[in-house]
């Protein structure tokens, strides 16, 4: 096989089909990864935003719709980015064709690197159509876009990190969904979606700083009104570390080939 | 130049058990090489150590000399595998599955679907191309998983099994095509259990059991090696008396229209047909009771099997 490309350009090539399997994957059955989440979204808008929020009232000023909108956006980033890495990968595990992948010259971290655009796309496009949906039920001014693309940027490649991992453990379907459904949830949840910290009494307060989510939901919000709980530089500085944790260890499992190769 | 060169390869599985025993195999550039055993020799595991499906526990392996431990990219390019399982996304089509392997390997997209086109056609799957593969045939399955390793045109072939479940007309088809891309320049490993299939496209073979190689040679002289052969003879009219007295090292009636003769290598069918003439017997067919290769590799994996059972 000469084709006259560098290996890199060749690597390049293998990256962009992984990224178009992953993206037609996600278009084809668009029923299962693209509208849950905005219907989610739509009821969270009219039950927690319209009904309830209403006799809330403002929340550090924000009125409750505006301030819970980049909650929702995030939450929706998350699951998702989440979502689409652990069942994707775990699907080509089960069903064996991560060996396409694995007999092929693409290097471990390109891999890694196109099940994560995998999960940013969906992420992003997730992200966007929560988005549509919000501009259906209020307003959003954004102060700081970069911010606001990064945060979006980094929390979804977080999750995608984690689905990877937990997929690589993965024997049975029931595994993929117990890490949604047991911390996922929860830290989302307690992640200062609907509510801002400084509701919380002193104990609780402290231990949210020890959920991830809150960095990355304060960090988006700070994006949009220049509000958060927690410092954004520390924030920041603390996603990227934790995304470069976890990439570290995904590139680890799969240059060892654990959970795909005996 | 070799193909592929194992040396000391060895796997033992968490389990404790130990699939290879430290295998040393070459296999020349161009050649169609068979690699046969018995279930559980470890045939797969060696192919899944070679394509990186499997880890070694030790000993290395060099394809077209590059060594797989210092640049695996480089091997891997060379190798195309259709492996025993199905292992493609059933819910994909034949098209897009060929095509992104392709991609894998680095072709543009483009010339992908080029070679997807021509390789899809070549396996006679081009009508089926858009069907979901999961709604193929079981040897439509099969040619596609070919038409996979193809696509970015390897140097090496290794097929795993690639005819099981395959019906006679397709897989003699199969077989045409693959002495069509040897002829080509590609280097063809193939494992097998229809040991007809070995023996008619193989230059050279290497039986694998309990993690060793038992033998390594070239076909026709892994066959001369058989030291008698037995061939059943359908005769014209039934014998109702004793079987003639014969040139051979055994004769046996099967039934009164049917003898079995086995013959050594020093002893000829013209003597036999001599003896029989006389006597008054015709022959209307003949045919081996077992194929050759079939009959060897009995002998081998039994003789194995005392020795370590002796042992």
């Amino acid at each position: 096989m000469n084709l006259g490309k560098s290996r890199a350009s060749r690597t390049f090539i293998g990256f962009l089909t992984i990224l178009r399997r992953e993206y037609g994957r996600i278009i084809r059955i668009w029923g299962q990864t693209l509208v849950p989440p905005a219907m989610t979204a739509t009821l969270y808008f009219i039950i927690f935003g319209g009904l309830i929020g209403q006799r809330v009232g403002a929340f550090d000023g924000i009125p409750y719709m505006e301030f819970i909108a980049p909650g929702l956006i995030m939450q929706a980033v998350i699951t998702t980015s989440y979502g689409n890495v652990v069942s994707s990968f775990f699907g080509a595990k089960f069903g064996k064709h991560i060996e396409e992948l694995m007999v092929s010259p693409l290097p471990p971290s390109i891999i890694l690197l196109g099940y994560l655009g995998g999960g940013l796309i969906r992420g992003f496009l997730v992200g966007g159509l929560v988005t549509i949906v919000t501009l259906l039920f209020t307003h959003l001014h954004v102060d700081h876009p970069l911010l606001v693309v990064a945060s979006v940027v980094l929390t979804s490649v977080t999750f995608s990190l984690g689905g990877f991992i937990n997929a690589v453990f993965a024997k049975t379907f029931d595994q993929i969904n117990w890490f949604p459904t047991f911390v996922l949830t929860p830290l989302t949840y307690f992640g200062g979606v609907f509510y801002s910290i400084s509701v919380l009494p002193g104990w609780a307060q402290h231990l949210s700083h020890a959920n991830p989510v809150l960095y990355m939901v304060n960090t988006f919000r700070y994006g949009f009104y220049s509000h958060s709980d927690v410092p954004v530089g520390t924030a920041f500085a603390l996603m990227l570390a934790t995304v470069a944790g976890l990439f570290a260890l995904a590139y680890v499992l799969l240059k060892r080939g654990t959970g795909i190769r005996d | 130049m070799l193909a592929l060169s194992l040396r000391g390869l060895t796997k033992t599985y968490q389990n404790g058990t130990q699939a290879l025993k430290g295998i040393d195999l070459d296999v020349e550039e161009g050649d169609f090489f068979a690699l046969l055993g018995p279930n559980g020799a470890g045939k797969t595991t060696s192919i899944g150590i070679v394509t990186s499906l499997v880890n070694k526990t030790a000993g290395s392996v060099k394809v077209f000399g590059i060594d797989a431990d210092r640049d695996l990219e480089a091997a891997k390019s060379c190798i195309g595998l259709v492996p025993q399982e199905f292992n493609f996304n059933m819910f994909e089509s034949p098209q897009t599955i060929v095509t992104n392997q392709a991609g894998f390997y680095g072709i543009p997209l483009a010339l992908a679907r080029e070679r997807a086109e021509k390789y899809l056609r070549k396996l006679q799957l081009w009508d089926k191309r858009k069907a979901m593969a999961r709604s193929l045939s079981g040897g439509m399955k099969r040619r596609l998983m070919i038409a996979r390793a193809l696509v970015h045109e390897p140097r090496l072939l290794i097929l795993d099994e690639p005819t099981a479940g395959v019906d006679i007309e397709i897989r003699r088809s199969m077989w045409e095509f693959l002495r069509e891309i040897n002829e080509a320049g590609t280097t063809i490993i193939l494992t097998t259990h229809y040991l007809e299939e070995a023996e008619s496209l193989c230059r050279n073979v290497a039986i694998i059991d309990k993690g060793r190689i038992a033998m390594h040679d070239c076909m026709q002289d892994v066959l001369r090696r058989l030291h008698s052969e037995t061939f059943v003879l359908n005769l014209r009219e039934p014998l109702s008396g004793a079987v003639p007295v014969l040139p051979v090292a055994s004769a046996e009636l099967v039934d009164p229209s049917t003898l079995e003769v086995e013959l050594t290598q020093q002893q000829d069918l013209n003597a036999v047909f001599t003896a029989l003439t006389a006597a008054n017997v015709h022959v209307i067919s003949m045919r081996n009771k077992v194929n050759r290769l079939e009959e060897l590799f009995m002998r081998l994996v039994t003789q194995e099997g005392t020795a370590g059972s002796a042992a």
